[in-house]
């Protein structure tokens, strides 16, 4: 019971955010409910046992990236809804059209094939020991990978942002 | 004690991935775009994580976790050359306006 009560009111609160930010047409405010909607899904993450990954989802996405975000938005001095134009006012109606229609085939999808069964994860599976050994053991090629995709993506924002010299 | 089903969790995940994709499609501030991209990549790690708890074995649960992770490695990628992008368009430009930004289609 107390499980299911903090579900929907996680839900409830990863939702509404959700709307906010796109329904919001001053970017800061949009910024900040992004940070309450990341929140709400860390703590998601931990009703489905995934302690890593939701502390991740914390340090990374609310901590690292929307500092990203906000920064950039008051660098380039956006943070009024009048330094431009925020939205696409004709594609409104053929918008949310769209987006109703893709929630309606995922979710047909959902119902439809999916079957559901107990859950099966323990507790510990998702500590960062876990992980962590899986990562650097049976996921130590993929995981290269991703380190040489964020090193590029580095060094390829490095290159963006230098000025010119001619 | 009852827990809660697959489907809540997927169907919460589907409905935070249309809103994502209906920001992408409505937004013209390019940074508000990217949120709304985030969005939908969180959309998909939670159905990642909500798979991962379904899974018999502890190997397959692991590997559900490892691959949000490696979504959340791949955004943070994404973020740091997007925002790059689009502080090099304000200074050429003076505008991010996506339907300003016509460089490449002239």
């Amino acid at each position: 019971m107390l499980e299911r009560f903090f579900f929907f009111l996680l839900a409830l609160l990863a939702i509404g955010t959700a709307v906010g930010v796109v329904a919001n047409r001053n970017p800061v405010r949009s910024a900040l409910l992004l940070v309450l909607n990341f929140i709400s899904l860390a703590m998601l993450y931990f009703t489905l046992s995934a302690q890593f990954l939701g502390i991740l989802q914390v340090i990374v996405y609310a901590g690292a990236i929307m500092v990203l975000f906000l920064f950039v938005i008051m660098l380039l001095n956006l943070g009024s809804p009048e330094a431009i134009a925020q939205e696409r006012e004709l594609r409104r109606p053929l918008t949310w059209l769209i987006a109703v229609g893709l929630f309606a085939l995922l979710v047909s999808q959902v119902f439809l094939i999916i079957s559901p069964s107990a859950p099966m994860a323990e507790p510990e599976v998702g500590t960062a020991r876990t992980i962590g050994q899986a990562l650097f053991t049976q996921w130590a090629f993929p995981m290269l990978i991703v380190a040489v995709l964020l090193t590029v993506g580095v060094i390829g924002s490095i290159l963006l942002a230098r000025r010119r010299v001619a | 004690m009852e827990s809660i089903p697959l489907n809540a969790y997927l169907t919460l995940s589907a409905f935070l991935f249309a809103i994502g994709a209906a920001g992408v499609a409505l937004k013209r501030n390019p940074i508000v775009m990217f949120m709304c991209i985030e969005l939908m990549l969180n959309a998909a790690n939670l159905a990642f994580l909500a798979f991962a708890r379904y899974q018999p074995t502890v190997q397959e649960q692991v590997a559900g976790h490892i691959f949000a992770l490696f979504v959340l490695g791949v955004a943070a990628a994404e973020v740091a050359v997007g925002l790059g992008i689009i502080t090099v368009i304000f200074r050429l430009r003076a505008t991010i306006d996506v339907d300003e930004v016509n460089l490449l289609r002239e």
